[in-house]
């Protein structure tokens, strides 16, 4: 087991450095640069003072070089100027100020230095702690809204496979997964928040639950999220269930003359909820794509509204550090559902 | 002129009956799990199993069914009934299934003529003794006919028609001087003072020419790349393997963001990726034919020359925008939503078929082949790969729905289309900001992309069912 996991934590690692390496160029190429002195230093300014800003400010050494300083396993230069004051430089964005001899070195993201933030004019490490958390709360509410439910209607459907029940529900899971959040978060707020319909049970922006989430508030956004996830983990719970039940040892446990539903609850139902686990788990990098939309479309200004501003206003630093947390989240959850489900499952020997 | 009412002179005796099919189906749908759950806990043992649900549960089960036909009458009486009236009497929904008369004209030819020959038709033929498929079939074909007669169906231009005193109207809002045009706006007007059902009709189009388009050519690139990562395994398929999850692990919304910002377009990317991307079909194409046909080399030469000529002119004209004649090319914004989508999609391709191939070249006849002596590409073009074709085209179709909510994404981020495209995610997009006062205009294009991803679903489902039966 260990053996294994250092291996995919290795696999992991260069996962990692690759699309890392790909959003740094993707971020950082020549366009951006010219933009970023613009907003920075001026819209008017000519070419040639483009060119001495990106220079001056780090931004002018080779790819590779330039991603190793980001990393913070290369030293960043630091301009000065004739006095030796500093007036540029990797290590000075977001302090400016310091003297020369106070900027260090390293200040990648190695050393917890992620830069600073253009658009929200703030260290990115604050921006995305304080995002993080108000994400963190949607997506946990949508969570525990979200698995329940989809793992009660998956196990009803699947535990007599073929009968109305179980066709009614399936169809009830695939419509779900017909709707994008962008689709039900338009129809929820059409139903319940607009003055079409009238009922106005909710409200059509979760702009105030920044100050406390209250159910009236917040409950079209995580319903918006949990509905789109929902079908899919109850169609896997289903198949998964299915399965189970034709198994041999339920047969037994049906003939030794326990009830249908002693059978569903003490024999199938553990072992129905392997296969499930690993797609709730595969779930979260879905659910990072219905987060920014629902962040969108309800105002929130959470981690998907970050994304969102720092790709629209070429926010280097922090569209960079929002990708790395969201692929980072990603590849853990992919280990951890891959241990979890060999932990799970007794028939899967990890050498 | 006034405005028009959603059911015109049918709703008094529509409506009520409508309204009571609902609430049967709504106690029907409540009562028959319960009747269910309580008839299990009845059964103390198998002869419980034997003799199946209790009588209060058949009771539910057929009040359930009988709603649901009564639902599904009640909305057929409004299609037809609103076909039939005279003019003065329609509502907005009868004027709605008016203009939509081409569409029900050529539905009901096509399901027609798939009955007729049911039995030569395979597994097209089965899928309408499946209703679940059915009903997906109906769906996706509504719109594919939506979209074909689109230019008949929408009353006005979904971007030029823009009527002073339209803004932000209700549905079935009568035009303020409807000289030699048609009188309604029958879903309102956008912000914009655009007519929001021609919108939604014409963006029918613009999502059905680029959905299918592009999940064949992730499936193209998918596959050309699949079959030998999976038949030759070894370093090819370890590197081909990690490229694929490296771009698996990327949120797609990341992807999004990072592949159609302003500053990579202007580098180039997106041609350079599409030029890559295109490639594909040729690179499929050429090796398919030069592997079945090397013992026939006239025959093979005229089916890869044409190959060449054709897909080289398209491929100039398309990913390069360098057709020597002007005919084929491809608008920037289109280019840049296609290639994003292709290459999201390309890689889940790619471990599908790469998964199938692994199960299937461990058959009998795959080493029968090799005992002939056929070369690998001839043994995973024309012995593998025609038998993955049953979970290949369930997840064709299932793909496609998941590009069309794809394509929304793009466009509710008003990325890559042009921001009047009257495609159904941009249009979610420009109506989103006044939703909760002018609902009609982003909830028309949602109920669209609903619709028309559910049907893909289901039809998907179905496919399955019928070919699991086979």
């Amino acid at each position: 087991m260990a053996g294994f996991i250092i291996r995919r934590l290795g696999v992991m690692a260069l996962t990692a450095l690759c699309m890392t390496f790909i959003v740094f160029l993707l971020t950082n190429l020549q366009p951006n640069l010219e933009k970023l002195a613009k907003t920075q230093a001026g819209a008017r300014i000519t070419d040639a003072e483009v060119a001495s800003w990106i220079d001056r400010n780090g931004y002018g050494a080779p790819m590779l070089t330039r991603y190793g300083e980001w990393l913070g396993v290369l030293p960043a230069p630091l301009a000065t100027d004739a006095d030796g004051r500093a007036v540029g430089g990797r290590c000075l964005r977001g302090h400016p100020g310091l003297a020369a001899d106070e900027v260090p070195r390293f200040c990648g993201v190695l050393q917890g230095d992620w830069g600073y933030s253009t658009k929200f004019r703030r260290p990115v490490t604050e921006v995305i702690a304080e995002r993080l958390q108000r994400t963190g709360l949607l997506m946990a509410w949508a969570f525990a809204t979200m698995v329940p439910l989809a793992l009660i209607v998956g196990v009803l459907a699947g535990m007599r496979e073929g009968s109305a029940l179980d066709r009614g529900l399936s169809t009830l899971s695939i419509a779900t997964t017909s709707t994008p959040e962008y689709v039900s978060g338009v129809i929820f707020v059409a139903l319940f928040a607009s003055s079409m319909v009238g009922l106005k049970w909710f409200t059509g922006s979760a702009k105030s639950a920044v100050e406390g989430a209250t159910f009236q508030n917040f409950t079209l956004p995580v319903a918006t999220v949990a509905l789109y996830g929902m079908g899919y983990i109850a169609r896997m719970t289903r198949a998964s269930m299915a399965e189970v039940m034709t198994a041999q040892y339920i047969r037994t446990a049906r003939l030794k003359g326990l009830s249908f539903r002693a059978v569903v609850l003490r024999h199938a139902l553990r072992n129905a909820l392997i296969a499930p686990f690993t797609v709730i788990m595969l779930q979260f990098p879905w659910l990072l794509t219905g987060v920014v939309i629902v962040e969108a479309l309800f105002v929130y200004p959470g981690f998907g509204d970050a994304l969102v501003q720092g790709a629209q206003n070429n926010d280097i630093d922090l569209l960079l550090a929002v990708s790395v947390v969201a692929v980072i989240v990603v590849l853990a959850t992919q280990l951890l559902s891959d241990i979890g489900y060999a932990l799970l499952n007794p028939r899967i020997r990890v050498a | 002129m006034e405005r028009l009412s959603w059911t015109g002179a049918l709703g008094p005796w529509l409506v009520p009956a409508l309204e009571a099919a609902l609430v049967a189906l709504a106690l029907a749908a409540l009562a028959h799990p319960l009747a269910l759950l309580a008839g299990y806990r009845l059964g103390p043992g198998p002869e419980a199993a034997r003799s199946g649900p209790g009588r209060a549960a058949r009771l539910t089960g057929g009040l359930l069914r009988l709603s649901l036909w009564a639902l599904a009458a009640a909305l057929a009486a409004f299609l037809i009934g609103g076909l039939l009236v005279p003019p003065e009497a329609k509502g907005i929904l009868g004027r709605i299934a008016t203009r939509l008369w081409p569409v029900w004209l050529s539905l009901g030819a096509s399901f027609a003529l798939v009955a007729l020959f049911r039995r030569r038709l395979g597994l097209l033929g089965h899928l309408l003794g499946n209703p679940a498929g059915a009903v997906g079939l109906a769906l996706v074909m509504f719109w594919v006919f939506a979209a074909l007669f689109a230019d008949q169906i929408a009353p006005f231009d979904p971007i030029t028609d823009v009527i002073a005193g339209m803004k932000n109207k209700p549905p079935g809002t009568p035009l303020p001087a409807p000289e030699g045009t048609y009188g309604y706006y029958l879903l309102g007007g956008d912000a914009l003072a655009r007519d929001v059902f021609s919108r939604a009709v014409a963006g029918a189009r613009v999502v059905l020419a680029i959905a299918p388009a592009a999940t064949l050519f992730a499936f193209m690139v998918g596959i050309t790349l699949g079959l030998p990562a999976g038949y030759l395994g070894g370093r090819l398929d370890l590197l081909l393997s990690f490229l694929a999850n490296l771009v698996l692990a990327f949120p797609v919304i990341l992807l999004f963001f990072l592949l159609v910002t302003p500053e990579i377009v202007a580098m180039g990317v997106p041609t350079y990726m599409a030029g890559a991307l295109f490639l594909f079909p040729l690179i499929f194409l050429t090796i398919l034919w030069n592997s079945r046909f090397r013992t026939r080399p006239p025959l093979r030469a005229a089916l890869i020359g044409a190959t060449l000529v054709l897909g080289g002119w398209l491929y100039a004209g398309l990913a390069w925008n360098a057709d020597p004649f002007g005919v084929v090319s491809m608008p920037a914004g289109v280019l840049i939503v296609f290639v994003s989508v292709v290459f999201v999609n390309a890689p889940s391709v790619f471990r599908i078929v790469r998964g199938l191939t692994l199960d299937i070249r461990t058959r009998d006849y795959v080493a029968a082949a090799q005992t002939r002596g056929e070369g690998p590409w001839y043994i995973m073009l024309w012995e593998i790969l025609p038998n993955a074709r049953g979970p290949l085209l369930v997840d064709f179709c299932l793909r496609i729905g998941y590009t069309t909510i794809l394509l929304g994404t793009l466009g509710f981020f008003g990325l890559g289309l042009a921001p009047e495209s009257p495609d159904w995610g941009t249009s979610i997009n420009a109506g989103r900001g006044l939703l909760q006062f002018v609902p009609f205009p982003p909830l028309v294009p949602a109920v669209a992309i609903m619709s028309l991803v559910l049907g893909m679903n289901l039809l998907a489902d179905g496919l399955r069912e019928e070919s699991l039966r086979e």
